[in-house]
Parts: C-alpha cells; sequence; structure tokens
C-alpha cells in the first residue's frame, strides 16, 4: 500500500509539472507576460528549483507542516479550506448512500422474485435509464422542477434555496437542502447496485446451498432472505465500499457544483477554473489515499465476509 | 408420404447446416433474434446518423452557423421579424432572453445566450460527443488488448510491471484523474507537444485521448486474466510444439479467443465514456470551444436554466437516449457471444 501510495504522489506531481508543454509560471503570469515577470514569477513560486527538491518540498508541505498555500489567493492555506469542505462531502455521501442501499436492495429482490412477469424487465429498464443518466444533468433538471417550474405547487414548496446549512446548527434545515442531492446522486448507483443485486441472486439459485435449504422444508421467502440474499450482498457490500471511498474522495463533484454545497468537490471545481494547481493537486492526492485506504479495508472486509476468499 | 420424406430431409439438411455454423454466426443470429436489443442498435445508428448530419441541417435547413455569436440578429416568424435576443425579458424585465423554441426550420430549439441555434448546436455537439466517445473508447480497447496480451502472455517481469501501473491507474479515481490531466492540459497555451507529434489545444483528440487513457485498466485487467487461462490450453502447447512464434501465439492463437471479451466491453465502454466526456466539457475540461458538445451545451443552458430550461434538456436528453441505446445494446452483445458470461464493468 505505501508502493502504491508513493507512486500516486509521483504521478500526481509528474502530471502537474512534467506533461510536455505544461508551464504553471506562464499561467500565473496572465496574459502575453515579458521574460523577466516569468523569470520572477518562476522564483517566487519556486518553479526554478530542481524538480526532485520542488517534489520533496510539496510532500513535506502536503503532509508533514500541512501549510500548502493557494496560487490564486496570495497567503490562503489550502489545508483549512479542505477541512472545512470535508463535512458537506460527508453529508452528502451518507445520506445518499442509505437511500441507494435500501432502495437498490428492494428493487434487486422485487425484481429477482418477479423474474418471469413484466415487473422484472420493467424494473431493470428503470435501473439501465438510472445508469444512463448523466448526474449533472439529472441535478439540473431537479433543480428546475423543484426551484422554480413546480416550486409554487404544495408537492416542492418545501424545498429550501439551493446551498448547505450545517448539521450542528439548524438539522433541519440541513435535512430539507439535502434531500434533492441526495437523491440525484443515488439515482445512477441504485440502478447499479439493483442490477447486480438481482443478478446475483439469480446466479445463487441453482446453488447446492440452496437446494439443501429448500429440501430441509425452510420457506421459500427465509431461503431468499437468509441465504440467497446473504451471500449475494458479498459483491454488493465490496461494490459499496469502492464507490463510497470513491464518492468521498472526489466522485460527488458534479453534485455538488449543481448544488452549488460548498463540499471538496466544489471546491476544486473552484480552484480549477482559477488554475490553482496546489487547491487540486492538494485534493486530488487527498482523496487518492482516501480510496487506497478505503480499498485495503474493502479487501479485509471481503475476506471477513466471504470464508472462501481467507488465506488459510 | 414423399413429401413428409422430403420434409424430413430437408429439415435433416438445415441441421447439418446449424451444426457447421462458427460461433461468430450464431452469436450474431442470437444477437439478431433480441428485439430490445436490436431497437438499440438502430436506436444508435439513427443518433449517429443525424449527428454527422449537422452540416446538412444547420447550411439548409436552419440557415444559421451554430458557432457564430448572433446577438443582434433577428429571424423571421411567422411572417414577423423578431430579435433573436429580446431585451428586457426574465423576470425583473432586465437584461437579454434568447429566443425560445419556434419550432420551425430556423431556431427550432430556440436560441443561447450568444444567440445561436440550440438545435445545430446539439446536432454538432452530438457529432463531438460521439466522436470523442467512440474515438477514446476504441483508444481504449485496442491499447488494453495489447496491454493485456503482453501482460498475459509474457508473464514476468512484463507483467509485473504492465499490472503495477494498471493497478496505479485504477486506484487513481477516474474523475480525479481526467480533471487534473484535462485541467493541467488546458495550461498548456500551445496544446500537448510530445515529440514530433503536436496537438492543438481545441483539438477533439486532447478529450478523447485523455478519456481513452483512464480507461484503460478497465479493460485490459479482464483481457489480462483470460490470456492468463488460454496461454495453459492444450491448442498453445499444441501451437508451441509445432513451432509456433510469441508473435503468431500471441495474435494468432490467444487474440482470436480474447476478442470477444473485448466486443462485449466496446458498447458498455462507449455508454461509459461518453458520460465522462459529457461531465467533464460541462466542467469546461473537455471539449473546448469552437467546437462544442452535449456536454458544453448543457453548460450553456446552465445560466438560461429557468428562462429557457429547453437549452439544457435538449442535449440530455440525446445523451440519456444514446447511452441508454448503448448500454441495453452492451446488455444483447454479453448475452448473444456468452451466455453465462459474468462480465460487468464499472459505472
Amino acid at each position: 500500500m505505501a508502493a502504491v501510495l508513493f507512486a500516486i504522489t509521483l504521478l500526481v506531481f509528474g502530471i502537474f509539472f512534467l506533461t510536455p508543454g505544461v508551464d504553471p509560471a506562464r499561467q500565473l503570469a496572465g496574459r502575453n507576460p515579458n521574460p523577466q515577470t516569468l523569470v520572477l514569477i518562476r522564483h517566487q513560486f519556486g518553479l526554478d528549483r530542481p524538480l526532485p527538491v520542488r517534489y520533496l518540498l510539496l510532500m513535506k508541505k502536503l503532509f508533514i507542516t500541512r501549510d500548502l498555500t493557494s496560487y490564486s489567493n496570495q497567503g490562503a492555506k489550502v489545508m483549512p479550506e479542505i477541512v472545512s469542505a470535508t463535512p458537506v462531502t460527508l453529508s452528502l455521501v451518507f445520506g445518499a448512500a442509505v437511500i441507494w442501499v435500501v432502495v437498490s436492495i428492494a428493487m434487486g429482490l422485487a425484481a429477482a422474485v418477479l423474474k418471469g412477469t413484466v415487473f422484472d424487465p420493467l424494473l431493470m429498464i428503470i435501473a439501465l435509464i438510472g445508469i444512463s443518466m448523466p448526474v449533472f444533468w439529472l441535478g439540473e433538471m431537479m433543480n428546475l422542477i423543484t426551484q422554480n417550474r413546480l416550486h409554487s405547487t404544495l408537492l416542492f414548496s418545501w424545498v429550501p434555496p439551493l446551498g448547505y446549512t450545517p448539521l450542528t446548527s439548524d438539522p433541519w434545515m440541513w435535512f430539507k437542502q439535502l434531500v434533492i442531492p441526495w437523491l440525484t446522486l443515488s439515482v445512477l448507483y441504485i440502478g447499479f447496485y439493483a442490477r447486480v443485486l438481482r443478478a446475483n441472486i439469480l446466479e445463487t439459485e441453482n446453488e447446492d446451498y440452496v437446494r439443501t435449504a429448500h429440501a430441509k422444508g425452510i420457506s421459500d421467502r427465509r431461503v431468499l432472505l437468509r441465504h440467497q440474499l446473504r451471500t449475494s450482498m458479498v459483491t454488493f457490500v465490496s461494490l459499496f465500499g469502492l464507490d463510497f471511498a470513491a464518492l468521498v474522495g472526489g466522485g460527488a463533484l458534479l453534485t455538488e457544483v449543481v448544488f452549488g454545497l460548498p463540499g471538496v468537490g466544489l471546491l476544486t471545481y473552484q480552484s480549477l477554473h482559477s488554475l490553482d494547481l496546489p487547491v487540486i493537486m492538494a485534493t486530488v492526492v487527498y482523496g487518492a489515499f482516501f480510496i487506497v485506504f478505503a480499498n485495503t479495508l474493502v479487501d479485509i472486509a471481503y475476506a471477513w465476509l466471504d470464508p472462501r476468499v481467507r488465506p488459510t | 408420404m414423399s413429401q413428409i420424406v422430403a420434409e424430413q430431409l430437408h429439415q435433416d439438411q438445415a441441421e447439418e447446416h446449424v451444426a457447421g455454423r462458427s460461433p461468430w454466426a450464431l452469436a450474431g443470429r442470437r444477437l439478431l433474434r433480441d428485439r430490445l436489443a436490436l431497437a438499440a442498435l438502430v436506436l444508435f445508428l439513427l443518433i449517429v446518423l443525424v449527428s454527422f448530419a449537422a452540416p446538412l441541417y444547420a447550411d439548409h435547413i436552419a440557415h444559421t452557423d451554430p458557432f457564430v455569436n448572433n446577438l443582434n440578429g433577428t429571424t423571421v416568424i411567422n411572417g414577423k421579424r423578431v430579435p433573436i435576443l429580446q431585451q428586457g425579458g426574465g423576470v425583473l424585465k432586465l437584461g437579454e432572453t434568447p429566443i425560445g423554441p419556434t419550432w420551425h426550420g430556423n431556431y427550432l430549439l430556440g436560441a443561447d445566450n450568444q444567440g445561436r441555434d440550440v438545435m445545430s448546436r446539439v446536432l454538432y455537439g452530438g457529432r463531438s460527443s460521439l466522436l470523442v466517445g467512440i474515438g477514446s473508447a476504441v483508444i481504449a480497447c485496442l491499447v488494453a488488448t495489447i496491454v493485456g496480451l503482453l501482460a498475459g502472455f509474457f508473464g514476468g517481469i512484463t507483467d509485473g510491471i504492465l499490472s503495477r501501473t494498471m493497478d496505479l491507474i485504477w486506484a487513481f479515481p477516474v474523475f480525479l484523474l481526467a480533471i487534473s490531466v484535462g485541467t493541467v492540459l488546458l495550461t498548456a497555451p500551445n496544446g500537448l507537444a510530445l515529440g514530433p507529434i503536436h496537438i492543438q489545444a481545441q483539438s477533439l483528440w486532447l478529450p478523447t485521448l485523455i478519456i481513452g487513457g483512464v480507461y484503460v485498466p478497465y479493460v485490459a485487467r479482464p483481457i489480462r486474466g483470460a490470456v492468463l487461462s488460454i496461454r495453459e490450453k492444450e491448442f498453445i502447447e499444441a501451437a508451441t510444439a509445432l513451432g509456433a512464434s510469441n508473435w503468431r501465439l500471441m495474435f494468432r492463437e490467444i487474440l482470436p479467443n480474447v476478442i470477444s471479451t473485448v466486443i462485449v466491453l466496446l458498447p458498455l465502454m462507449i455508454a461509459t465514456t461518453i458520460l465522462t466526456e459529457s461531465a467533464l466539457s460541462y466542467l469546461s475540461i473537455g471539449v473546448q470551444p469552437p467546437n462544442a458538445s452535449w456536454g458544453t451545451v448543457i453548460d450553456d443552458g446552465q445560466q438560461l436554466l429557468y428562462t429557457r430550461p429547453i437549452v439544457a434538456i435538449a442535449p440530455g436528453v440525446m445523451i440519456v437516449l444514446t447511452v441508454l441505446a448503448l448500454n441495453v445494446l452492451g446488455d444483447g452483445v454479453r448475452d448473444a457471444l456468452d451466455p453465462r458470461a459474468k462480465l460487468r464493468i464499472g459505472k
């Protein structure tokens, strides 16, 4: 894992400073800079030092002193900004995760049970539509309906203006402002997980242990919930770990941008527009680190859930 | 009586004929029998056709240039000449509101806030989105096939290096990787220079290469797995005994057996790359002006969301239809080629 983390920092550094044709100093200097300004800027931002020194300095600022400063907002520290944005992202992803787990299990189970009827393909087509929608577009459509077109109707008059209220200051407002983003973010995952779960449940149908359970006279419902669903959840849980981590690590960016939620994703997006490389680099490295840690946790959880993959 | 015998003979012949079919012909037949997949294929081809006819539409029906601002222009609707950007529109009667859907030849879906014809832009945008989506999926599949073949066939150090590199890209969230690369390349004032190859910053090749590169591990992993298992088969041993070179073993013996994996993944890959392209373009780090793509048109429509929602709705509907068609087609191809396949792809 340490090797992967090291390689990720190298990759990020390489992308930002070694890509052919890229010159951060030119970007900082603005339009048509004269050569003296470029030299000054290179010196000021330490871009004239040898690459290994720059890499080590960057790593020191990211992980040891944690005082990386922004390019465009002179003197502003990057770290506190990320720390204050993290609860927003976590609120968004947690809520969406609760919705997508509950709904996709219900949908996957229903489709598996109703196999052979018209409802199974119907549910799966709905799931497929969910997978096929770009999340930022769905978010815009949600805004159009709940903030504008149907906002005056009884159905959506409760929807507050876009924004974020911390859970600690007003829990009810926090909830109301996040409901629509939660639903938007979870649609893709509901579709994806429902399909995976249905396929896994149907695969277990011919397994010996399912036949044994039926032969013992256990009711169909119990076999489905206690035997088939339980083994099918192994894939579900490991996928969940990976997706949850990917969302916290930066995948929720589009949803945050559309709904104006000041999380880590929106921070990345704003620095993207001002080309504030240190902020982007910091969010990318921290996000990637989080994801690598989470993947390791998933591997451990996987072995714990499924005795077959445990090393003996 | 003789008729029945003749019928039976005919049937026997037919069965013999079926037995002689190649796996590809059988898969093709299964796909043709899958009505849903076929409908999806037709829908996808229709979208491709319509998008590539964009210049025809812009020149002969709309008579507009969708890449030129038209702030002071006028257009004729029902015999009346109206300005494309109306002064004092909106709730506050301030600023300018572009013309709404006319449902006529020109400005069928209205204009965006630069006065450009939205319908033409959606069609042109489809052209870029499809080019980037299909191009990057094909690049990802090609590179992944070569990487998977080399890694799976040679093993050892080759496999070690290639697989570790794939693992690294895999560990990196796709989206963050694409955003980083996209941002950095935008800071390159003269585009990307790789030795003799020079890519302009506005070129469609830039997003195509970025997205294609990011998705290589998603295809390379299953291919490497398939190569690993095929390498141990008897027919490879037989070919080796006949003195086949490594090159021949890889491309003539193993490749035909893993190509079905690639074909199953391709439609799903295109669906994924089109979604990624639209997201990057929406964040303005994908397709660059003067080119438009469905993602950039949605981005244009964001400021007009409450006054002229059609600007954002139309390209989104096109994306959903295209990606949905590709996903359905991908499911059909998978069922046809390998009815027991468990291949799945991340979103």
